[in-house]
């Protein structure tokens, strides 16, 4: 037994140690061809140093106590390298090499070949003629209609009480059990452009449904991390009617452009500056992320900005082509979650 | 112009009009058409070949109007107008010989023009309110069929166009007793017998035999539970792979109706689903703007290529896809002469295998009879 241990203490690791043991207990009746087997190992065990394991120790107190150590040590080499190259650098001044930039998913990002040029012809073409061309091109005004789910609690209702502060020319209507498809073209013939659904699951909003009319397209949502304005700390005022700015961030590949193009035509094309609100959808690894500002210029140089609220995060689930049809309907693009995030460095917005 | 369409095997109709050619030797995709007179109304509803040598290109687009664009020119030549906006875009388009072509508009008027009839068709029906598909069988060019929402399977003579030559029958109510809805979305011949397969949009694959008496579907599969939008046999007729609206695709084997296999990484809706007519290739277009083509054996993604605008359809070339037009002859006698030395192999190796097959289960069998005698 002793030899299997030394081989243990070699390898650094307690599981073949384990099953060394296991071996040795069960095939101990058979005797000599397996003790030679023993015998190689401790041989190999001398050709290596003998390493130090703070796993190996089996009392608790002092594992704990030599492990501490073990970090301390490890964290004083850490700085004192740290030191060394500061030092370095500064005496170098501006000779010094450029820091290196930390890597991120981000900037690691796999290319994508739907990311679109600005100057190509085609996009531009498909774009300018699409859904929403009739809203930039100053066609027709956003008019909102905010539903839930049938029955919505507490949570739900103020955040769709406040996402109509926040959105202007919305109308918040109570579901009243009405189906979807059928709430659509009573919506179209009263000139509403968008109906957005907020679905609520154990009276936390979880989803939300946004349809562009008349004739689509359809995007779903998830919903996730909402902060009512009660919840936030050092919020501002209550927003006032104007008419935000809007900002959308990161939407660069195809599918993107036509998200932000769902989120933009969402608020009035020409904003009141006069209100310093803004509106910002910002995309950061396919989670859109949602807040609400006001902002001040304190002198040239330096802005304040003050949090509104609410905030939320989305991520596209689906988008459809046409209004909402979740049976029948032709989805543009759905999230294949095993396909598609296979890559944590593939992002599709 | 002429250069770049000769390369191209591969060509998609869009959303915005353009008629696309991809050639997958090369990795390039050409779009076709004035870049100038872009327009929606222009949308490529259908698209088929012109002839039997595939030196024309038939488009058809949703003003009513069909193209004809010549491969060896790279440039549309014809540009002809068949039937009324109003009547609904194209369902389908075939070409007859000698210059005729049948048309098929969503509201079910079936129209055969013949290339110096001028502005009147030559034969006219109607084939029911929303059809979906019309498809031309690919042995006997005057059979087509036609299909649609509410309106089953029927399979017209165009030499006879008063009476449909084979009309299906709903399916059998369900056991509620209740009717069972009906949405044929797309269908195709199996070649060499009479068989028709449809898919229809309530995720069913359905085979009707129209040389036998009974008008139901004499199989009947499910695939999924989004509608299918589109199919195409497989060259050797034994399998059909469908797509649905949420850009499944998977490969149904006729004969039991069950999944042989499912094609990955489409992320949205199939518009256009084809098989090359030799190779075990299949091409798929869709929503999603990609064109991708599929390797039939093992499954896997050959070839992605991103388009820039919604497809709408999608026809292949029956030339070899990866290679040119002129090396394909050498690559195809290469691969054969491989295939003929594994086979040599191959031989060889079965019959010692055989042999110890016949050891080892002997071995058991006198084994177990030694057994037998101990006990």
């Amino acid at each position: 037994m002793d030899i299997t241990e030394v081989s243990t203490s070699q390898d650094g690791k307690g599981k073949k140690g384990k099953k060394a043991k296991k071996k040795s207990a069960e095939v101990d009746g058979e005797g000599s061809a397996v003790e030679e087997k023993k015998m190689v190992k401790s041989e190999l065990a001398v050709a290596f140093p003998p390493t130090f394991s703070v796993s190996e120790i089996k009392n608790k107190q002092r594992r704990h106590f030599m492990f501490m150590k073990l970090k301390q040590e490890k964290r004083k080499q850490k700085m004192q390298l740290r030191k060394k190259r500061r030092k370095e650098r500064e005496a170098l001044g501006d000779k010094a090499p450029p820091k290196e930039v930390p890597k991120t998913i981000e900037n690691q990002r796999v290319y994508d070949e739907t990311t679109v040029d600005p100057e190509d012809e085609e996009i531009a073409f498909d774009e300018g003629t699409d859904e929403f061309s009739a809203y930039f091109n100053g066609l027709t005004n956003p008019k909102v209609l905010i539903t839930t789910s049938d029955r919505p609690r507490g949570r739900t209702v103020r955040f769709c009480e406040q996402l109509a502060t926040v959105i202007p020319n919305a109308h918040v209507y109570y579901r009243r059990g009405l189906a979807l498809k059928r709430i659509i073209p009573q919506c179209v013939a009263r000139n509403f452009t968008y109906l957005m659904v907020i679905n609520e699951d154990r009276q936390v909003p979880n989803g939300m449904v946004l349809c562009h009319l008349p004739n689509g397209p359809t995007a779903h949502f998830k919903v996730s991390s909402v902060r009512l304005r009660k919840e936030m700390k050092r919020r501002g005022k209550n927003p006032t009617e104007h008419y935000p700015e809007v900002i959308l961030n990161n939407f660069t590949t195809r599918l993107g452009h036509t998200i932000g193009r769902l989120f933009a035509a969402l608020f009035p094309q020409e904003p009141h500056f006069v209100g310093r609100q803004v509106a910002t959808f910002h995309n950061q690894r396919d989670f859109i992320f949602f807040r609400f500002h006001r902002y001040i210029f304190k002198n040239e140089k330096k802005v304040g900005i003050q949090e509104l609220g609410p905030r939320f995060t989305l991520k596209l689930r689906s988008l459809q082509k046409g209004t909402f049809d979740s049976k029948y309907g032709e989805y543009e693009w759905v999230m294949k979650r095993h396909e598609m995030e296979a890559c944590r460095r593939k992002f599709q917005l | 112009m002429g250069d770049r369409s000769r390369l191209c095997s591969v060509w998609l109709g869009s959303e915005t009009g353009i008629l696309k050619g991809v050639s997958l030797s090369r990795k390039q995709a050409f779009n076709f058409c004035n870049t100038s007179h872009l327009s929606r109304d222009q949308e490529v509803r259908a698209l088929c070949w012109g002839d039997a040598a595939e030196s024309e290109l038939l488009v058809g687009c949703v003003d009513a109007t069909v193209k004809t664009f010549s491969v060896e020119k790279g440039a549309f030549t014809e540009s002809r107008r068949c039937g009324d906006p109003a009547e609904g875009c194209f369902s389908g388009l075939a070409a007859l010989g000698g210059g005729a072509l049948v048309t098929c508009a969503e509201s079910g008027v079936l129209r055969v023009w013949r290339e110096e009839g001028g502005d009147e068709p030559v034969t006219q029906l109607d084939a029911g309110k929303n059809v979906c598909r019309m498809r031309q069988s690919p042995t006997n060019p005057n059979k087509v069929a036609t299909g649609g929402k509410e309106n089953g399977l029927k399979i017209w003579d165009l030499q006879r166009p008063e009476q449909p030559a084979f009309s299906a029958k709903n399916l059998r109510d369900d056991w509620l007793d209740l009717r069972r809805p009906y949405w044929v979305r797309d269908m195709a011949f199996i070649p060499d017998s009479d068989k028709v397969v449809t898919c229809t949009g309530y995720h069913q694959v359905h085979v009707f035999d129209p040389s036998s008496p009974q008008k139901r579907p004499v199989l009947e599969a499910e695939y999924g539970e989004y509608p299918l939008t589109a199919l195409s046999l497989t060259p050797d007729g034994t399998a059909v792979a469908v797509g649905n609206t949420q850009g499944h695709i998977a490969l149904l084997d006729l004969r039991k109706g069950v999944v042989r296999g499912c094609l990955k990484g489409l992320a949205g809706g199939v518009r256009g689903l084809q098989c090359h007519a030799s190779q075990p290739l299949v091409a798929s277009c869709g929503l999603d703007r990609f064109l991708r083509i599929h390797s039939l054996e093992d499954r896997k993604l050959q070839h992605k290529v991103y388009l820039k605008s919604r497809l709408n359809c999608l026809l292949l070339a029956s030339q070899d896809l990866q290679e040119g037009g002129a090396t394909s002859g050498e690559a195809e006698s290469e691969v054969k002469e491989e295939e003929d030395e594994g086979d040599d192999v191959w031989d060889a190796m079965e019959r010692v295998e055989e042999r110890q097959k016949r050891k080892t289960t002997e071995d058991k069998d006198t084994r177990k009879k030694r057994k037998k005698a101990q006990d």
